[in-house]
């Protein structure tokens, strides 16, 4: 508890007031639990009939075929497409011919700035509602690979960026071409920083697989209202939903820090900023 | 071409809806993220580990499945907004600001308050230790500590994600269309399902709309960002 920077170790007057607040806290979260629960068993939220369709395997078989299935897909589709992007933009942008680095620029500017959910009701007026139950599927796929891929394309940049100066020099001087440097030297000591910036991006691109919903596509969100309607258990529903949503989520996030301490060690995760700048540096 | 030129005033309408959505739960998650964050680094254990485990869960959560809980499940165990019912009306049509907008509103402010949080956090992580150290070596109390030296300067050091966490809140008012608000995603629907031979410019003009909020608030972020810049 003293570990910290920002306190010292506690005196023994500081001890009790600690004491005091931590009983305090305490309390307002065993109230605020209790009104919850309460609030829930008032409503009949808690009966068993309203869970029962969670632990039935027809259903369960719907839940994890129809929703965490299709989720998974949507949410695969869209990190390959955004990688892929991600690379054809991220070394656009540093290229040396102003001719593909500033249409990079303002791809990648024009897609991070634009809501995916708008993307997605773009793409469902142009291709979705014309090609049926894989029509919103596919345009959800599409719109991810569009943002992520954008988003990607700047943590490929600063990841190449942040390969030390000396490695790029290095190999210009041995002779070799700017191509050969970029996929010889500088890429591969780059992905490993990029690795975990880009599976903390997966956690962005499984969550907004949620979106569909407002385009009919498929997935976990999109079970909810045939289930609440079925059985009237909105609060079950929901609550299910999200757990589900947030074990995926934790489940990618721990491979990311697994994945930083291997292949980083001890430095910063990559991050970048939403914030638009008209940085144009080349390597 | 013609769905802009005869619904301008409708476009109008529902980006001004989309910045109040963006202002209100802005401000909201401003200050309930910097409360957890503070939560999150204090003395007490309890508190930092209940901050943590909110912040955790609700990141983890799809926006969108928070709002619909909150529409949806929210009435039936007794959390409702109804209370809130205002109507602005002008001359280009009315701002409505009901029952669902304020329920985007709180679940934009649950939702990105977690983002807050841990951008502060990152800023304080950010404040070099001897600065702490020195606050502490001159006697200040842990509020003191992070009210006159950490805070003043972690907030500056937050800026930039801080920015790219309200850029986010921007765009993330569209996710409110399923919960009935007439923002501009449902525009951009309603529009493009009676329009379809516009649907071009439509998604230009929104886009665009979009764009131009976004470098407005990149470009307030760098500004405040040079102004504030701590001189090291």
């Amino acid at each position: 508890m003293s570990t910290s920077v920002l306190f010292d170790a506690p005196g023994p007057k500081t001890v009790r007031r600690h004491r005091l607040y931590t009983v305090l806290t305490v309390v307002v979260l065993l109230a605020l639990l209790a009104l919850v629960g309460l609030r829930l068993s008032s409503s009949g939220q808690l009966e068993g009939d309203k869970w029962e369709v969670f632990v039935t395997p027809a259903y369960l078989e719907r839940i994890l075929v129809d929703g965490v299935l299709e989720t998974l897909k949507m949410a695969a589709g869209g990190i390959v497409g955004a990688v892929l992007l991600g690379l054809v933009l991220g070394i656009g942008k540093l290229s040396d011919h102003a001719v593909v680095r500033l249409p990079s620029w303002a791809l990648v500017e024009f897609f991070r700035a634009v809501p995916v959910l708008m993307l997605m009701i773009f793409f469902f007026s142009v291709y979705g509602i014309y090609n049926g139950s894989s029509g919103p599927f596919w345009c959800v796929v599409w719109a991810l690979s569009l943002y992520n891929g954008a988003v990607l394309a700047e943590v490929f940049r600063a990841g190449i960026l942040a390969v030390p100066a000396g490695q790029a020099e290095a190999a210009y001087a041995i002779g070799m071409r700017k191509t050969q440097v970029v996929w010889i030297i500088l890429l591969p000591q780059a992905v490993k920083i990029m690795i975990p910036a880009i599976i903390s991006q997966c956690v962005v691109t499984l969550k907004d697989t949620s979106l569909g919903y407002a385009i009919a596509a498929p997935g976990l969100t999109a079970l909810a209202r045939p289930l609440y309607l079925e059985f009237q258990n909105h609060v079950p529903v929901f609550i299910v939903i999200a757990a589900i949503y947030l074990v995926l989520n934790l489940l990618l996030t721990a491979l990311a820090n697994v994945v930083q301490r291997r292949f980083v060690g001890e430095r910063k995760p990559l991050e970048v900023s939403a914030v638009g700048t008209a940085d144009q540096r080349t390597v | 071409m013609t769905a802009i030129t005869e619904n301008y005033q409708a476009i109008v309408i529902s980006f001004v809806t989309a910045i109040l959505l963006f202002v209100a739960a802005g401000v909201g998650s401003l200050v309930l993220g910097t409360f957890l964050a503070a939560l999150r680094v204090g003395p007490v254990a309890i508190m930092r580990r209940a901050a943590g485990v909110y912040v955790t869960s609700v990141r983890n959560i799809p926006l969108l499945v928070v709002l619909l809980f909150l529409y949806y499940a929210g009435p039936k165990i007794g959390v409702t907004f109804r209370f809130v019912d205002i109507v602005i009306p002008t001359g280009w049509g009315d701002i409505r600001m009901t029952n669902a907008f304020a329920t985007a509103v709180v679940g934009l402010t649950l939702y990105t308050a977690c983002f807050v949080c841990e951008a502060i956090r990152s800023g304080i992580n950010a404040v070099p230790v001897g600065q702490a150290e020195a606050a502490r070596a001159i006697g200040l109390p842990f509020s003191g500590v992070m009210r006159q030296v950490v805070l003043p300067q972690a907030f500056r050091a937050a800026l930039p994600p801080l920015a790219s966490v309200q850029i986010a809140l921007l765009k993330n008012t569209t996710v409110a269309i399923a919960i009935t608000v007439l923002e501009t995603a449902y525009q951009l629907k309603q529009l493009t399902d009676a329009n379809p031979g516009d649907r071009w410019w439509l998604l230009a003009v929104f886009a665009g709309g979009f764009v131009l909020l976004v470098e407005i608030v990149s470009f307030a972020s760098n500004r405040m960002e040079r102004r504030w810049r701590v001189a090291r």
